[in-house]
């Protein structure tokens, strides 16, 4: 029972996954592009989580602390790229 | 010990002049002179055990198990040329103390001729033929540092180059000769090697060794038809011809010829090349020697003819020719050394070297010129000097050769021919320049030169006198004892002394004397004949030739180079689809027997999503922000299916390298244009192009497949095995990291320190262009640090830290580890530049990156030195449990130390080149020599 809804929801959030590269791809603005792909390093959380209860394992849970921790640092550089150009000044 | 402290003492003492300059001109001399005077003695102390052939060999092992040691030996030969070498050397330092002028550096020469003289100690001295070698390479580079020592003038720099590529290019033949003997007898030891003739004589390598060898001593030793090289190198000081021309460099080509005349010699290949070479060379060095004006010019075509002597003795097929080359060995050195230091002392006193404008000089300076004259005479082979003896033993041992079969009459004739020019010349030099008229118009009045620069003209002639007449009491023992290394076996029985009575070569003596005088005598007629040819410049011809190759491989390079990187890709990848493709070619199953996994639809999502990802970065390379994003797409797909795959490891990796590679490109992108420019190429290279990636997309695809569908025998079941039991940690990854491949991460975090280094110099100067609005021509925005950013970023670092801190911990038994926990540290860190800018960040981090890598890697070495502290191998690694309150059990390992190291040395290496790149646009820039 559990195995089927992990699955159902591991597919759930892979056409989200593809839903967001959809946006990704048409954008329009950057700024699009850019919350597309934090919303993708969200996704890939969810999807790591589930592949770990999925295996009955803990070992993935860092790899999703990860994501959580430096996704935010990419889109962060990104967003900053946008509005100043220069990252560090 | 003694042979190396024989070695040892000058090439200690190749410092001294340098640090002596200062002294003085005497000073210098004189504190130069000691290093090889205590080696001179610790060489005459071991002559009682020479002399009795006992043998004197230090050996210290360096790889064992590649047969290579650093041995030296002390024998007869080596014994001998040690003499020469450090004996005319000493007087060599002497005479350069009047030579050289107040203008040339002296430190730098006298360091220069002692390196010089260190390099042919080592060549003589070598047990180890890899060892040889280095020294043979080690005396090409230091004599060409003493040819262009008047580095002003430009026929040096020529002669120095054509000499260094002469000798190097020989020296190469040479290294490929010596590792082909020691392949097949399969030692590399000298003394073993020459025990091993028969072996190598039966060997079917036998003629390539000869050749290459030959070609490598042929070249040093000036023999024809790579003579030429020479008369050019007299371009150097006088000091250093009447050292490398008369008794070492090019005696090293001789050298070697002995030195391996027990494992070598005794064939016909070996006799007909150098026996004809070696006359050839008499021949050509004698009548050339005779028409030059330049007086070291002279010296020099008389040296090539006299070492082609020495070959040819050694190339006859008896062991009394051996002899006889070992003595002409000594003899030649001897007075050829006292010959250009007697030139160089006219051309000193005088002014010129030119024998038209040298005439009488006998007036003005008869003490040099009675030396001068001794000398010449000792070099024509007139009785009484020592240049007669071993003339003589070569003229009889020309008699009884039968290389040319019914022909063999012309080798004594040709011998006596070479013999008359020799005379000739020396004639020349004797008549010429001290009688024959007056001076003519000379730079300078001749003088006699300051009493000590005669000192060592006065000691070589002395001993030229003395080996003349009473040869067996001044050199029979260290002739004997030289030749007996030369031969390896009982020396068959010959006399040395003055007078054989009446005999042959008695006869082509007088002939030979006889027949020069007449020569010299009509000399205006050869001299009208040997005008009828155009003078040829080997010099003009050589570097013609050097040019041309040049102009060749610049034309090739651009060939292959042409600057452009669709080019290089081009030409990149389709050598590697021909290295890939060939082997695919010969394999008939592509699908294997491995069970293949079920598809579900959350993997096939998850792989198109990293197609379509891969896809959008090309399609959108030219516009260069959102190529970045696309691949920012593609590493976390490729991260989540190293989760997916049971490779935790990789996607942490895997994940925090994306972070960090995504700032370094934000950074770099700022300073670039936004988006890459579009050139149209032509039709036919973007369909060669497309081909070419169609092409090896398809042969990766296929090779990718073939692998994964086959069963995977590796050596990971080792690992698997011994890390627990070996390391101590569950995490066979990190174990592998940080114990069994210990020595190769201390390699690559070394390499990283260095890159980082690299990178942060390289900043140091680069020019900048700052775009002030963004691609579309905004204005950048006027906050420079968002608050809301600031107090996330803010909050973020000690939660970072904390991971940082936990994943470094466990990393030996579950995933993590110094790499992991280094790199997320370094991305928080980042992050609060990103956040708070450069000046914030200035006040609140006080270390340098710099000293973090220096700590890290020396935390790293210092633990796999620890080890040896035990008596264990570099880089053991030792681990126990132990029990703490709370954590319970817990491993200690010295791994988690080294680990540590890496950890650190991948957050300096990260932040020095993010920061630096970061501070480039500010006030805190690096500017072109600081750091």
């Amino acid at each position: 029972m559990l195995e089927s809804v992990l699955l159902l929801v591991s597919l759930m959030v892979a056409v989200a996954l593809v839903l967001n590269a959809w946006r990704l791809m048409i954008g329009p603005s950057t700024a699009d592009r850019i919350l597309a792909l934090d919303t993708m390093y969200i996704n890939s959380i969810a999807l790591i989580v589930l592949l770990g209860l999925y295996f009955q394992t803990d070992l993935y849970y860092e790899a999703a602390l990860l994501i959580a921790m430096l996704g935010f640092v990419s889109t962060a550089a990104l967003a900053k790229y946008l509005i100043r150009g220069d990252i560090i000044e | 010990m003694t042979a190396l402290w024989i070695l040892l003492l000058p090439a200690l003492g190749m410092v001294v002049p340098l640090l002596t300059a200062k002294w003085g001109r005497n000073g210098c001399t004189l504190m130069t002179a000691l290093a090889p005077l205590a080696a001179l003695l610790v060489l005459l102390q071991a002559t009682p055990s020479v002399f009795q052939a006992i043998p004197i060999v230090s050996t210290f092992e360096w790889v064992p198990i590649l047969g290579l040691s650093v041995s030296f030996h002390l024998d007869g030969l080596g014994y001998l040329f040690g003499l020469l070498i450090l004996g005319i050397g000493l007087l060599v330092i002497l005479y350069a103390r009047y030579y050289l002028s107040d203008r040339d550096n002296m430190g730098r020469f006298y360091a220069y001729l002692i390196f010089f003289m260190s390099a042919m100690l080592g060549v003589v001295l070598s047990n180890n033929v890899v060892q040889l070698w280095f020294f043979w390479e080690l005396t090409s580079i230091s004599s060409f540092l003493l040819i262009s020592f008047w580095s002003h003038k430009s026929d040096a720099r020529k002669g120095a180059r054509m000499a260094l590529t002469v000798t190097g290019a020989g020296g190469l033949a040479l290294l490929a000769a010596l590792l082909l003997m020691a392949d097949v007898t399969g030692t590399y030891e000298v003394r073993e090697l020459l025990q091993q003739g028969d072996v190598l004589r039966a060997s079917d390598y036998y003629t390539v060794i000869v050749v290459l060898f030959l070609l490598g001593a042929f070249t040093k030793s000036a023999q024809f038809p790579f003579h030429f090289w020479l008369p050019h190198a007299m371009a150097a000081p006088t000091p250093v011809s009447a050292y490398l021309h008369s008794a070492t460099m090019v005696k090293a080509g001789v050298f070697l010829m002995a030195r391996f005349y027990p494992a070598l010699s005794g064939t016909e290949l070996w006799f007909v090349i150098v026996s004809l070479t070696g006359m050839i060379t008499m021949l050509v060095g004698a009548y050339l020697a005779l028409f030059k004006h330049d007086l070291k010019g002279l010296l020099a075509y008389s040296t090539i003819s006299h070492l082609g002597l020495i070959t040819l003795l050694l190339g006859l097929n008896t062991q009394l020719a051996a002899i006889a080359a070992v003595f002409h060995i000594i003899n030649h050195a001897v007075f050829k050394a006292s010959l250009f230091m007697a030139a160089g002392i006219i051309d000193h006193e005088s002014g010129t070297r030119d024998m038209r404008k040298l005439n009488g000089l006998f007036k003005y300076m008869p003490y040099t010129a009675t030396l001068a004259m001794v000398a010449a005479a000792s070099m024509a082979g007139v009785p009484l000097m020592n240049g007669f003896l071993s003339k003589e033993m070569m003229f009889a041992e020309t008699l009884t050769q039968e290389t040319l079969g019914a022909l063999s009459w012309w080798i004594p004739v040709l011998a006596t021919l070479a013999g008359a020019l020799g005379v000739a010349y020396s004639l020349r030099f004797m008549h010429d320049v001290f009688f024959n008229g007056e001076p003519i118009d000379l730079p300078r009045t001749p003088h006699e030169p300051p009493r000590f620069m005669r000192v060592p003209v006065e000691f070589l002639v002395v001993l030229c006198v003395f080996v003349g007449i009473i040869p067996q009491f001044m050199v029979g023992d260290l002739l004997a004892a030289a030749s007996l290394a030369v031969l390896q076996h009982e020396l068959p029985y010959y006399s040395l002394s003055l007078w054989h009575g009446f005999n042959l070569p008695l006869l082509m003596s007088v002939v030979a004397v006889i027949g020069g005088a007449v020569l010299y005598w009509h000399r205006r007629h050869l001299f009208h004949f040997y005008g009828q040819f155009a003078d040829r410049d080997a010099k003009q011809i050589f570097e013609g030739a050097v040019q041309a190759l040049q102009t060749a491989m610049v034309a090739v390079n651009h060939w292959l180079d042409n600057a452009s990187l669709q080019r290089f890709m081009f030409l990149l990848v389709l050598l590697a689809l021909i290295l890939a493709a060939s082997p695919l070619l010969h394999l008939h199953e592509t699908v294997g027997t491995q069970p293949q996994l079920a598809l579900n639809w959350v993997v096939g999502l998850a792989a198109m999503l990293l197609i379509v990802a891969t896809l959008l970065t090309v399609w959108w390379s030219h516009r260069r922000l959102l190529a970045l994003i696309a691949l920012s797409v593609v590493g976390l797909i490729v991260s989540i299916s190293f989760a997916y795959f049971s490779a935790p490891d990789l996607a942490l990796t895997q994940l925090s390298v994306e972070v960090a590679t995504i700032i370094l490109f934000l950074l770099a992108l700022f300073f670039l244009p936004q988006s890459s420019p579009v050139i149209d190429s032509p039709f036919k290279i973007i369909v060669r192009d497309l081909g070419v990636a169609a092409l090896f997309g398809s042969v990766i695809g296929t090779l990718c497949y073939v692998m994964l569908t086959r069963p995977l025998t590796s050596i990971s079941a080792f690992f698997l095995e011994n890390s627990v039991p070996g390391g101590g940690g569950t995490n066979v990854v990190n174990v592998i990291l940080v114990d069994f491949r210990g020595f190769d991460t201390l390699g690559e975090i070394t390499v990283l320190g260095i890159a980082a280094l690299g990178i942060y110099k390289l900043l140091a100067r680069i020019p900048l262009y700052m775009p002030t609005t963004d691609s579309k021509g905004h204005r950048w925005s006027q906050d420079r640090h968002p608050v809301l950013l600031a107090l996330v970023s803010q909050s973020l670092l000690p939660l970072a830290l904390l991971v940082s801190a936990y994943i470094f911990l466990r990393g030996h038994n579950l995933p993590g580890g110094g790499f992991i926990a280094g790199l997320i540290t370094a991305v928080a860190l980042v992050q609060q530049y990103v956040a708070h800018g450069v000046d914030w960040m200035k006040g609140r981090i006080v270390f340098n990156y710099q000293a973090i890598i220096a700590a890290g890697l020396l935390i790293a070495t210092m633990t796999g030195v620890g080890s040896m502290a035990f008596g264990r191998e570099f880089l053991t690694t030792w681990f126990d449990y132990v029990s703490w309150p709370i954590v319970g059990k817990f491993e200690i390992a010295s791994a988690l130390i080294f680990d540590l190291g890496v950890y650190l040395t991948v957050v300096g290496a990260t932040l020095l080149i993010l920061a630096n790149l970061g501070k480039l646009t500010t006030t805190e820039r690096l500017r072109a020599g600081e750091g």
